[in-house]
């Protein structure tokens, strides 16, 4: 009677526990806690895997050191006969005179020290040097940029309004990024994708932008576009603008970015706030270039390029470019979460509409159900009350299931609901090779009782064995899975031990009960 | 209720040599099945790519859809319809990996609407860049070889007691593999390589068990990418994750084959291993038959009433589960004799 007792117990705590864990999902009315998490694809979303292009962040780090380098040149009156950014990674110089050289040595090792000399060759009074980053810098430059990306995108986010998303660094430089439900997932895309760097650049008015456009652009100059669809054609226009390389100020500058309307077009616009530096730069750029124009540059494209007409103070500015109020609400999302240190690029895409996954829920517990029938129906039959035990203790399991799902906080999934239409197969397996056995030795002359107790006794080993390989297979798979098969070796784990469970324990509770309380004398089997 | 008779006795082991060849037929075709089309047939999962699931409120041509899509650029596709006829639901595939920003699916609305002439609904939009495809594939097969790896130490632990010899090789060809995938050898060939070593270990160490079901693993597994490349079926993710409960299941009816054989040989120490082998597996035959039929009965549903994703994915078990079954009555069983017949010619 010890015996039984410790397996009742049990049996009644688990189910319990599965119950309470289950009707959440079902009634939360009665019992608001944890739901079961449905996969991307049954409730739609989007799934992203992003790659950080962090070399890019490392070539931005060098095209800044080259341009601190040339204004160190000139301030030092060190004439260079040339000066590249060669291969995104590297700046090549060539100095020409022995004082010049000399010169150019203690700049190097004064103002430079992070630069590591790549090569040196001397030919005659030419110096020529490459130089680029130690390997450590430029790990740890691309390392920061990863982190600032994750950080930055998960501002965007949150901004956004995405109820539940999970944003995760995959690996080196990739971030996976789960967003269940998105309905606009174009708009979302837009807004993670965007590198949105911000910056203020002044136009070359000195220089004919015709002539640059075919061709023969000024050093230190650069030609960009400003993109304007004509509301009565609705053609896209395109105006070219001769700018300045260098920006004067940019979007690393930011505390606030807002949405307000222009009160005389009744136009949204962006009005965006420097922090006290930013503001004093601002003011400083303003006061020396009135009647200068000064583009508003956005990743690369140009939204405005006003004349500025006095020195501006206070530190405020806005962006203007015919913006509907969505695009102008994502604008100042993604200028209020920053910049991304380095852009990103879509590997792996996955967007599932929400009809599709209703269908799918639909389909698959229609499916599971029909299974289940018919497993029980054949249950039924085949091993009369025996197999009623048996569809109780499968009933049981997919309870359990359920259970585990919600307490667990694990992800249901498509491959997932297959792994439970597949465990009620496994599930009756276990109860399959008991009665079998108990069948055997009734059949060999063994009493009731004897004959039970030596079915359990001999099976148990055998469904212990068969179990562990499924779940061998079921846990290699979570290890190397993705998304939906992750589900998949969830629910399989899942149904692999709670079958064991009510095998061995649940049905031999209800065998016992009949046996020893209701004295029956035939089993039907 | 009994379909098969307790003192039922086919003589399984007798007719090994059929069943052999019965076995050695099939990979034969499942392999040149594989070599004629050039490998097994990769989704985008795994050979990277965009697939568009896109349904129509009403019947449409395929080649309307077609000429749609060749207006906004994208040539090459395969349009194929999905699920139920009654759907309007299509397909659409290109091997090239899309770029997806700037307005993609509304481009592409708007292009197909115009040409079949009703508005459809974009369902599912899935792009694998090539690079991600190649690191699913090292990952899939990876855990194809470490499932069957970590499931032959758990035998010969269980059967042999030799756990530690079994480990031991386990580690050993963890580490080497680990060594190797750092230099850039093809990640299939490696693969096949350790499966290679792996059994040549155990035929020297004589761990029988284990290499009996590994062998019966092989042989369902190559089977059944064998009849879905037949079948023309693409491999994606979810089937790779059939093909690794497939394992799982197989395995199950081996190992209690081999649970039965082994209480056999402690009850009944003189009589011959084959008369013994053929005697657990006519034992276990009911069982087996019981619980393929239940399994098969389950997943036939989900094949039918499932949907169109998982579709395959229940083909796959379906085969898996048919042939799982055979190799552990005439595969894994018998060559446990492959010992003693080996010993014999010596």
């Amino acid at each position: 009677m010890k015996n039984i007792s410790w397996k009742l117990v049990a049996s009644v705590l688990v189910v319990l526990a599965a119950v309470v864990y289950t009707i959440p999902t079902f009634k939360s009315e009665i019992w608001p806690y944890k739901k079961i998490n449905l996969g991307l694809d049954l409730q739609g979303g989007m799934h992203l895997v992003l790659e950080v292009q962090t070399e890019k962040a490392v070539e931005s780090t060098i095209e800044r050191l080259a341009q601190d380098m040339r204004i160190a040149l000139k301030k030092e009156q060190i004439r260079a006969t040339g000066l590249d950014q060669i291969q995104g990674s590297k700046i090549s110089v060539r100095i020409e005179g022995k004082d010049q050289i000399d010169k150019f040595d203690k700049l190097l090792n004064d103002s430079f020290k992070d630069l590591r000399i790549q090569s040196r060759n001397i030919d005659g009074d030419t110096l020529s040097i490459s130089l680029d980053l130690p390997d450590k810098e430029s790990s740890r430059i691309k390392k920061m940029a990863v982190e600032q990306a994750l950080e930055t995108i998960r501002n965007r986010i949150d901004q956004f309004g995405v109820s539940e998303p999970d944003i995760r660094l995959e690996g080196e430089k990739r971030l996976l990024i789960q967003l269940p439900g998105v309905k606009d997932t174009q708009r979302a895309k837009d807004l993670i994708g965007k590198t949105a760097l911000l910056e203020f650049k002044l136009l070359d008015e000195t220089h004919d932008v015709d002539a640059a456009v075919k061709g023969t652009v000024p050093p230190g100059t650069e030609v960009l576009y400003e993109v304007r669809e004509d509301p009565q054609t609705r053609r896209a226009i395109k105006t070219p603008y001769l700018l300045m390389k260098r920006a004067i100020l940019t979007g690393s500058y930011l505390t606030d970015a807002k949405v307000q309307i222009d009160s005389q077009y009744n136009e949204p616009y962006v009005s965006i706030k420097f922090d006290k530096k930013g503001a004093q730069l601002f003011e400083k750029i303003t006061e020396e270039n009135v009647k200068k124009r000064l583009a508003i540059v956005l990743d690369q494209k140009v939204y405005s390029a006003p004349v500025i007409q006095e020195k501006i103070g206070g530190g405020e500015a806005r962006i203007t470019g015919r913006f509907s109020p969505e695009e102008a609400r994502d604008l100042a999302i993604v200028l209020r979460a920053g910049a991304l240190p380095a852009p990103v690029k879509i590997l792996e895409e996955r967007t599932v509409g929400p009809s599709l996954g209703t269908d799918s829920i639909n389909k698959g517990i229609l499916a599971g159900l029909v299974g289940a029938i018919l497993v029980i129906l054949f249950m039924a039959f085949y091993y009369k009350g025996s197999g009623l035990i048996a569809d109780i203790a499968l009933l049981f399991n997919i309870i359990m299931i359920a259970g585990g799902l919600a307490a667990f906080q694990a992800t249901l999934t498509m491959p997932g609901i297959a792994g439970i239409v597949l465990t009620i197969g496994m599930a009756v397996d276990a109860n399959v090779l008991i009665f079998e056995r108990i069948r055997e030795e009734i059949r060999h002359g063994k009493p009731l009782r004897a004959a039970v107790d030596a079915g359990f006794h001999m099976a148990s080993w055998t469904i212990l064995d068969a179990n562990m390989t499924t779940l061998i297979a079921a846990l290699v798979l979570f290890q190397f899975g993705t998304g939906p098969v992750k589900g998949f070796a969830v629910t399989l784990s899942l149904g692999v031990i709670s079958s064991v469970f009510t095998a061995l324990v649940l049905t031999r509770v209800i065998f016992d009960f009949l046996i020893v309380q209701r004295k029956i004398k035939r089993l039907s089997i | 209720m009994e379909f098969i008779k307790p003192n039922i006795n086919v003589d399984f082991v007798g007719k090994r040599k059929i069943a052999y060849s019965v076995s050695l037929a099939l990979i034969l075709v499942s392999l040149i099945s594989l070599i004629y089309h050039g490998g097994p047939k990769y989704g985008i999962d795994f050979a990277g790519g965009t697939v568009i699931q896109i349904k129509f409120p009403a019947s449409v041509e395929i080649g309307d859809i077609k000429s749609g899509l060749t207006g906004v650029g994208l040539e090459n596709t395969t349009i194929q319809t999905f699920g139920d006829p009654k759907d309007y639901e299509y397909l659409i595939r290109t091997e090239i990996p899309l770029k997806t920003d700037d307005n993609f699916s509304e481009q592409i609305k708007a292009a197909v609407q115009k040409t079949t002439g009703s508005e459809p609904d974009i369902r599912r939009i899935e792009m694998v860049g090539p690079q991600v495809g190649k690191d699913l594939q090292e990952k899939a097969l990876f855990a194809i070889y470490y499932s069957m790896l970590f499931i032959a130490v758990y035998i010969s632990g269980r059967f042999e007691f030799k756990w530690l010899a079994c480990a031991t090789i386990a580690a050993v060809l963890m580490g080497g593999i680990y060594l190797l995938s750092k230099l850039s050898i093809s990640m299939a060939i490696l693969t096949v390589l350790a499966l290679i070593i792996t059994l040549v270990l155990f035929w020297i160490l004589n761990l029988k068990y284990a290499m009996g079901a590994i062998v019966a693993l092989i042989h369902d597994v190559v089977i059944t990418v064998g009849c879905f490349s037949l079948l023309g079926k693409e491999f994606s993710l979810p089937i790779i994750a059939a093909v690794l409960s497939i394992m799982g299941y197989s395995l199950n009816d081996t190992i209690i084959v081999y649970d039965r054989i082994r209480e056999n040989l402690r009850k009944h120490p003189k009589k011959p291993l084959g008369e013994t082998i053929n005697r657990s597996v006519n034992e276990t035959l009911s069982r087996t038959i019981l619980t393929s039929g239940i399994t098969l009965v389950a997943v036939l549903s989900l094949f039918i009433l499932g949907g169109g994703i998982i579709h395959d994915f229940a083909l796959a078990m379906l085969v898996g589960i048919v042939v799982g079954t055979y190799s552990s009555i005439y595969v894994a069983s018998p060559i446990l004799l492959a010992w003693q017949d080996a010993g014999k010619k010596k």
